[in-house]
């Protein structure tokens, strides 16, 4: 890999998320809704009839866990996007470009936008709800990566799909996470989701991610199992992502579908 | 004789029921300036696909610089360049961005002086600071040659350069590549419907027909094989009765 080509390319990413006063907006603006919806319905569980005791902080905290590797997803997929949406793709792909590089690249600008919304999420949580995102201490970093590797590994494979399927399926950007959103536990705790479902979510490396935050807001400790858990299977599917991406890459290529992608 | 650039030996590309390219052999030599032709189907820019790697073969050999593509594929890449009417750069960039983006991407050496004598040479420095969105077809097309031109290109593939622009430009752009070919030797292969292009850019050109190459030569030879004055006519003819001539190219 080179590190000129995949700084290049972070560039390019640089200059038309700056450059773009819709693409800054679209960072923070479904977070920020979020928040304040689920926010404020969890002040109003908290101190309603329900009183369920110290419900905001494990609601807020799966809601900016949720975002991160939902960010981390879109990131890599939107970034390929934006390229088909520019008429660039062939540009980049007859480049000396590695697909390594142009993954990896999208994978830096994932973080750093991650990043940003999550900073943005965690000041306006702990300023409107008191709930302050870096109490975790440093059980943040591990779960926080775990769900930054899944979201990638997930991002690789609506790639794929994209570039196998063409822009027809570009809701698949979108929809994926959400159709994962159910089993991995992220806003209820794997014990109250019924039997037949527990070995789905116990696969998904984002349920021990979950299940980790919880007992750490609870007061238990950042469990070894659960990172390990999910490091585990994080390196399943990442490996299975990149394959599958390959896949599908080799496949576009045959059938000429790149080309096609590119001009469309 | 110059060393060969180009060597395709048996190229055939399927795609499911289709025959794209049905068996095409041919040599591009350094410094030739070769017009692929052809209706549309014909097999051509399919061709160029395969030569940029965008699209593998399902049989025959691809030779670049000596070297099989793909496991050279960086290395040849790093050498070529391409354009085409059809691709663009990312609209909401300045024109400087987007040149600084593809010039670091090549790793270009002094990409800011290298730029700057580009857009000079394209006669377009006024648009430096400009909107990639906002420029006219024309100017746009020179933005694409010059990120096109950014790193020396051994090798120039461009698909049908001059679609959309009016012939002032046009005329425009057919002198700047062959100045540029003349001044750098550079090697280019050359896809348009447009035969006035061919004529008068063109060292050598391919004609293509069902994916097989029914006529090959410089223009004035591919004119007197046919017996028509222009490319355009052989164009037509070629078009009209292409089962015929490719079942005489057997």
């Amino acid at each position: 890999m080179n590190r000129h080509r995949i700084s290049a390319l972070i560039l390019r990413y640089t200059f038309l998320y700056t450059r773009s006063m819709p693409r800054i907006l679209e960072m923070f603006f479904w977070p920020v809704m979020e928040l304040l919806v689920w926010g404020m319905l969890t002040q109003y569980l908290q101190t309603g009839p329900f009183k369920v005791p110290g419900f905001i902080k494990f609601l807020l905290g799966a809601m900016i866990f949720w975002d991160i590797l939902y960010r981390a997803q879109q990131a890599t997929t939107i970034s390929f996007l934006e390229d088909i949406w520019a008429r660039n793709l062939l540009n980049i792909f007859v480049a000396p470009v590695r697909i390594s590089e142009f993954i990896v690249a999208t994978y830096c600008v994932g973080f750093v936008k991650i990043l940003i919304t999550v900073t943005g999420l965690s000041t306006l949580a702990a300023v409107c709800y008191h709930f302050n995102v870096l109490s975790m201490g440093f059980a943040l970093i591990p779960l926080f990566i775990n769900l930054l590797v899944m979201g990638w590994a997930v991002g690789m494979v609506t790639t794929g799909m994209i570039m196998r399927w063409g822009q027809a399926s570009e809701a698949l950007a979108w929809g994926i996470p959400f159709l994962i959103q159910p089993f991995c536990a992220a806003f209820y705790p794997l014990d109250s989701m019924p039997a037949w479902i527990r070995p789905i979510s116990l696969a998904i490396p984002a349920t021990h991610v979950f299940e980790g935050m919880r007992a750490v807001l609870a007061g238990q400790g950042l469990s070894l199992k659960c990172v390990l858990c999910a490091a585990g299977l994080n390196l399943i599917y990442l490996t299975a992502a990149a394959l599958f991406f390959r896949f599908m890459y080799d496949k576009a290529r045959k059938q000429g579908l790149l080309a096609k992608l590119g001009t469309q | 004789m110059a060393e060969p650039i180009i060597q395709v030996e048996h190229l055939r590309k399927e795609f499911k029921d289709t025959v794209a390219i049905a068996d095409v052999s041919f040599e591009i030599r350094r410094g030739e300036i070769v017009g692929l032709l052809g209706a549309n189907g014909a097999g051509k820019t399919t061709t160029i696909q395969v030569l940029l790697g965008l699209t593998t073969p399902t049989a025959g050999r691809v030779r670049i610089f000596g070297k099989d593509f793909e496991p050279n594929r960086v290395e040849i890449l790093q050498r070529c360049n391409f354009s085409s009417a059809y691709t663009g750069l990312p609209s909401n960039l300045k024109v400087w961005e987007n040149l600084l983006i593809f010039a670091k991407l090549y790793q270009v050496k002094n990409h800011r002086q290298k730029t700057d004598a580009l857009l000079e040479l394209l006669e377009i420095t006024h648009l430096r600071r400009q909107i990639t969105g906002t420029l006219s077809s024309g100017e746009a097309t020179r933005v694409n040659l010059c990120k096109a031109l950014l790193n020396d290109p051994e090798l120039l593939l461009l698909d049908e350069p001059t679609a959309s622009l009016d012939p002032n430009i046009a005329d425009k752009v057919r002198k700047l590549l062959r100045r540029v070919q003349r001044e750098q030797g550079i090697t280019m292969v050359y896809t348009s419907h447009n035969m006035r292009d061919v004529e008068e850019i063109c060292d050598r050109v391919l004609f293509l027909n069902k994916g097989r190459i029914i006529a090959e030569g410089t223009p004035q030879q591919v004119l007197n094989q046919f017996q028509q004055k222009s490319l355009e006519d052989v164009f037509i003819q070629v078009a009209r009765s292409g089962d015929l001539l490719a079942e005489d190219a057997k």
